[in-house]
């Protein structure tokens, strides 16, 4: 019977070993294991056998049963794997293709540059004022010391509506509105954002419609020294920590002194280059000392207060952040050109 | 302004100073110099010559062989192919080695001919021959007859001279002169000014001009001074070169001596002058008035000019001969056969001649001067100036006397400025001496004050000086801007910040972006037409027009922001950008008015475009068309994210310019009634079609009310603590019945257990009778404090299946 069993032994192991598939080593399990296996089958012998003799086969006969347990449990182990392994390399994907983005829109860059601006001077204590596009004449030109007549009116050629009423050609109306509604108190700190409009035809640098920024403080004491350093802090934060200003004697009805504003080129640092015309510098800003005529019109007396003023064109800062070659891209509205500023 | 150096050194010193560093320098104190021209365009060896004689050339019939002499010893023979050329005349000639622009002359044969040199056209010179009489545009360059020969022609025509560009701001019209621009450069340079001396030089003779002539001003508030004087005898012709040399670096075409005289004197002083053929005038009277109604003159240009009322003429006794400080008429014009002369200089109104020369569109440099308003203290010098002049080179005899009305009286102007002002204003510590050194460098007269207070006398030629600012700007100009420091405002902090409704159209502008959409900037101004396609939140109020649009295309202001997001729609569809979620926030116009008195209604808008697919065409993904759900789910998210979406009610009620069907009028239910606010919707297949779109889907909102009604307060609330219980159920009614009635009905009957109800179905035909749909809905039940039981909900739940029994005929689905 020991014989037999180890024969049987033999031949499940070899049996086993050749096992190709889970199938086959289920039904071999049952064929060698099973309630009607062959082991089962051998055991049933083993009545016939001595008190002396039926330990020692009942041990070979366990010793048999896990030896085969043993191999069928590792061979199962292995199928098990190799099925995982199967699985995973069914399961692969093509990782470059591509994903699903998230739904991605935009904000328009001349916006973009807007809430930087305004940014910059909230951080300085500036509160942003808004007015309407349409004007009338007294708000546009007169109080900004532009009587009828005046020969600067030639500058900005404007688009009216009637005699009165114009679409504004300068944010600076805000201005004046914003003093007006303060009543004399001080000080004023305000940016005023806004769409202007001016009679040009429209090329490669001019648009009929564009945006503009511009500042009012007014308090007691405010100094020309005050403007250009409020005007360096600003440059700095907004094209970075080198940049240099330049002022330069200029004209406006509505301050006196009138300056422009030159940065140094952030392009080339100032050592001259196709962006600032190999100057090193690039004008943006109009500014200078509130005109004691518009100070009164909006309400303050000028031999107490004193303020600076100072205004920019978006577009032109725009252009020159992004190197935008022609203004007309922004109020073309092409995707392809607006979908360009959508990241950081 | 264009200023030569060469003309402006006979009144100022330029020695040491380089045509470059004196633009530089008058940049930095505030006059921008555009440009640095050099006249002579690189021509040398070319010297002036004599033609003894000219023969044709054996073998070739449009060339000339001329033998010149040029100073050089022998005579030259040169091949010449000019028409006309003559013998006698004195030529430019350029020498075998002389340099032309783009050109060398060497010794040659022409068709066998020796040629040792060139006659010279002014454009081979350089010249601009626009500046040129016709005559001398084309063919070779005929000098005067008394010109000596060999001389360098670059000496000759004035050629070793730089012209600098004043760029000028409209205050600064004392600088539309040589003598002004002089007295800046003085300033610049701290050096002395030599001026002219016209009284001293004139000599009268000949009678007194009264006798001749008189004049007479109507109304002195167009003209504060008018002054003429008669010169007889006169001989025009040309004038001598060195005047023409000098108007020509101006860019001021010669024409005779009277005229350029005339000219010459203007650009001098800036103060334009203008002269009549006195034997033209009747009456021997010259008055200035308005003109007549009806009015006519025609003027030196040639055309034919209809006078108005209000605009300013110069008289005789029997007509209108010139416009005043504009242009002068042609019936009194200075030609070739004038003998004697009134020569007028004048103080005109700059207001009057502003507007007449508007409403003319006639510009001249007179005008352009007069504008500005003229000094009134050069009236009477540039008057003397040129009458000297004119009787030494146009040989005229000057009638004794200036005859005039009104005068040269200007009030003196002193200004008081206090040096601690000065300093307080600018940031700086100027000390008195210092600034009155300044002044002085200006010839601004601030007598001897040694405390704060100056009193500057401030001289007649700078009339944009009015205020102590005025004199504050000059300092600060002449001192230096970059000297100023760098200070930071001192006192009151305040602290920056938005408006509430600033910061909501920020977050606006966010969640769109981030939720897909891109913003577009429409312009304000858009075609009559399209002001009327989308009228419904004119409520029934009227387009704004410009008064002189630049197009029709852009000619009222916008009622919408729909028609322009359509333009950008299938402009970027033309460019196969076709799958479009767009967003603008602007500002649209109304005005209730026919003719405008005061501002319009000026909104703002929010405006949304879905147009194309939801998600681009990929690999993983179906390219579904967007629809009228999508661009409501964005509106949606825009008014939830505002905490007003229970207040929002959407009507199916076709606005105009949308798909009947599939449109809707969007309404905010306020505290005084429901308002509206907006639609929503396809627009109309027509338009569609005209457009070219595929389905697009538009919207537009008011902002103002969302502003205002915005809850921004955010609010902490229990989290629940027991589980809801869901029952969804599916409901056949009528096909008319809306889903906001029925969603609205159950809110109604929930009660406060009903947490949430959602669509999650909708569906018609099949089995279904014609005429009706299903609707399946998901109700959550939650109690804050127990877990419900199935009886509390059905309690409730039978109600609100009843109600809607009982409302809508709703027959539950089983």
């Amino acid at each position: 019977m020991k014989e037999k069993l180890e024969a049987l032994k033999i031949e499940a192991l070899a049996k086993l070993q050749d096992v190709s598939n889970p199938q086959e080593l289920n039904d071999l399990r049952v064929k060698y294991l099973g309630k009607k296996g062959e082991l089962t089958e051998v055991l049933r012998g083993m009545g016939g056998l001595s008190a002396e003799e039926r330990p020692i086969i009942g041990q070979v006969a366990n010793l048999v049963r896990s030896a085969i347990e043993e191999i069928v449990e590792a061979k199962q182990e292995a199928f098990v794997q190799q099925e995982t392994l199967n699985r995973l390399q069914a399961e692969k994907v093509d990782v470059t293709l591509p994903g699903r983005r998230l739904a991605q829109g935009g904000i328009h860059p001349l916006s973009r540059v807007v809430q930087e601006i305004e940014d910059i001077f909230i951080g300085m204590g500036y509160r942003v004022a808004e007015g309407p596009e349409v004007e009338t004449d007294y708000y546009n030109f007169e109080a900004l010391n532009l009587p009828k007549n005046h020969p600067a009116r030639d500058m900005q050629d404007s688009f009216y509506l009637t005699d009165d009423l114009l679409m504004r050609t300068q944010t600076s109306p805000v201005q004046v509105r914003t003093m007006q509604a303060m009543k004399g108190e001080a000080p004023v700190k305000i940016i005023c954002p806004g769409k202007v409009f001016r009679r040009d035809d429209d090329d490669a640098t001019h648009s009929f419609q564009f945006h503009q920024i511009e500042g009012l403080v007014i308090g007691r004491d405010i100094r020309m020294s005050d403007l250009k350093g409020t005007l360096q802090q600003f440059v700095q934060e907004m094209f970075g920590a080198n940049t240099d200003i330049r002022l330069r004697p200029s004209f406006f009805p509505f301050t006196e002194p009138s300056v422009e504003v030159d940065v140094s080129c952030f392009k080339c640092g100032g050592n001259g280059c196709r962006l600032c015309k190999q100057t090193g510098w690039l004008e943006i800003l109009g500014a200078g000392m509130v005109h004691p005529n518009v100070l009164e019109m909006g309400g303050y007396d000028p031999a107490e207060y004193s303020g600076f003023a100072f205004g920019m064109g978006v577009e032109r800062i725009a252009m020159l952040k992004y190197g935008i070659d022609d203004i007309r891209h922004f109020y073309s509205n092409d995707m392809s050109f607006v979908k360009q500023f959508r990241g950081v | 302004m264009k200023v030569s150096t060469g003309w402006l050194a006979e009144y100022i010193s330029l020695e040491g100073v380089t045509a470059e560093e004196l633009a530089d320098k008058i940049t930095a104190a505030g006059i921008e110099i555009d440009g640095v021209e050099r006249r002579n365009k690189g021509i040398s060896g070319i010297v002036t010559g004599y033609v003894k004689s000219k023969e044709k050339h054996p073998d070739a019939d449009k060339l000339n062989v001329c033998i010149v002499d040029a100073g050089q010893g022998e005579d030259l023979q040169i091949v010449c192919g000019a028409k006309n050329v003559e013998a006698g005349q004195k030529v430019p000639v350029a020498l075998v080695g002389a340099k032309l622009p783009g050109l060398d002359i060497k010794k040659a044969k022409l068709r066998g001919v020796l040629s040792q040199g060139m006659i010279c056209s002014a454009k081979e010179l350089g010249l601009n021959d626009k500046l040129l009489p016709k005559e001398l545009q084309e063919g070779i360059l005929v000098l005067p007859e008394d010109m000596e020969v060999g001389l360098d022609i670059a000496d000759v025509l004035g050629l070793n001279d730089e012209v600098l560009e004043f760029d000028l701001t409209p205050n600064r019209s004392d600088c539309l002169s040589m003598i002004g621009a002089a007295y800046e450069v003085s300033a610049i340079l701290a050096r002395e000014v030599n001026l002219p001396k016209p009284e001293a030089d004139l000599v009268e003779a000949g009678g007194s001009a009264v006798a001749s002539i008189s004049v007479s001003i109507e109304n002195e508030e167009h003209c504060g001074h008018y002054a003429v004087r008669y010169i007889s005898g006169v001989k025009p012709g040309p004038s001598p070169l060195w005047i023409q040399n000098r108007l020509m670096a101006a860019g001021v075409r010669p024409i005779n001596n009277i005229v350029d005289i005339t000219n010459y004197v203007m650009l001098e002083y800036g103060q334009p002058l203008h002269a009549f053929d006195a034997d033209r005038l009747e009456g021997g009277v010259l008055s200035v008035r308005q003109a007549r109604e009806g009015e006519v003159l025609t003027t030196l240009d040639g055309q034919e000019r209809k006078l108005e009322p209000q605009m300013l003429v110069i008289a005789d006794g029997a007509k209108a001969v010139a416009l005043a400080g504009v242009m002068g008429g042609l019936n009194s014009e200075v030609t070739g056969a004038t003998v004697n002369l009134v020569l007028e200089s004048a103080r005109f109104d700059g207001g009057t001649v502003r507007k007449t020369s508007r409403q003319l569109g006639l510009r001249s440099e007179a005008s352009l001067r007069f504008e500005k308003e003229v000094d009134p203290q050069a009236v009477l010098p540039a008057l003397n100036r040129a009458a000297t002049l004119i009787a030494r080179y146009a040989g005229g005899t000057v009638l004794e006397g200036i005859v005039q009305a009104g005068s040269d009286a200007a009030e003196e102007k002193i200004l008081s400025l206090s040096l601690n002002k000065l300093n307080r204003y600018l940031g700086t510590e100027l000390s008195l001496l210092e600034v009155k050194t300044l002044f002085g460098r200006l010839h601004f007269k601030c007598g001897d004050a040694a405390s704060d207070m100056l009193e500057v006398q401030v001289p007649t030629r700078r009339g944009d000086i009015s205020y102590d600012v005025d004199l504050i700007e000059e300092i600060a100009r002449l001192y230096g801007y970059d000297k100023i420091p760098t200070t930071l405002i001192e006192g009151v902090t305040t602290p920056g910040a938005l408006t509430a409704s600033q910061n909501i159209r920020r977050e606006l502008r966010r969640l769109l972006a981030h939720g897909g959409y891109q913003e577009v900037l429409g312009y304000s101004f858009i075609q009559p037409e399209q002001s009327k396609l989308f009228p419904a939140l004119s409520g029934g109020e009227l387009a704004v027009k410009l008064a002189m649009p630049m197009s029709e295309e852009r000619s009222v202001l916008r009622t919408s922001l729909l028609p322009q997001l359509l333009d950008i729609a299938s402009y970027n569809t033309n460019r196969r950008q076709s799958d479009l979620a767009l967003f603008e926030i602007g500002n649209v116009f109304f005005t209730d008015e026919e003719q405008l008195t005061r501002q319009p209604r000026e909104l703002p808008v929010m405006g949304l475009l879905l147009s194309g697919t939801r998600v681009a065409k990929q690999w993983n993904a179906a390219a579904e068309p967007v629809d009228f759900f999508d661009l409501k789910g964005a509106l949606e998210t825009v008014v939830a994210h505002l905490g007003l979406h229970e207040r929002i009610v959407y009507e199916g009620d076709a606005p105009e310019g949308y798909h009947p069907g599939r449109s809707a009028s969007i309404y905010l239910q306020g505290t005084e009634g429901r308002l509206q606010i907006g639609t929503l919707g396809q627009i109309h297949p027509e338009l569609q079609r005209k457009l070219d779109l595929v389905d697009t889907y538009v919207a537009e909102i008011l902002l103002q009310p969302l502003y205002d009604m915005a809850a921004s307060r955010l609010q902490y609330k229990d989290l629940p603590r027991f589980p809801g219980m869901e029952r969804d159920i599916a409901v056949v009614v009528d096909a008319s019945v809306s889903a906001g009635d029925l969603l609205n009905t159950i809110r109604e009957n929930g009660g406060s257990l009903l947490q949430s109800v959602q669509v999650f179905d909708v569906y018609s035909g099949g089995k279904l009778d014609s005429g009706k749909k299903s609707i399946a809905i998901s109700l959550l039940y939650r109690h804050n404090d127990h877990t419900l039981t199935d009886d509390e909900v059905s309690e409730v739940h039978e109600q609100v299946l009843a109600s809607l029994g009982q409302t809508f005929g709703a027959e539950l689905r089983k």
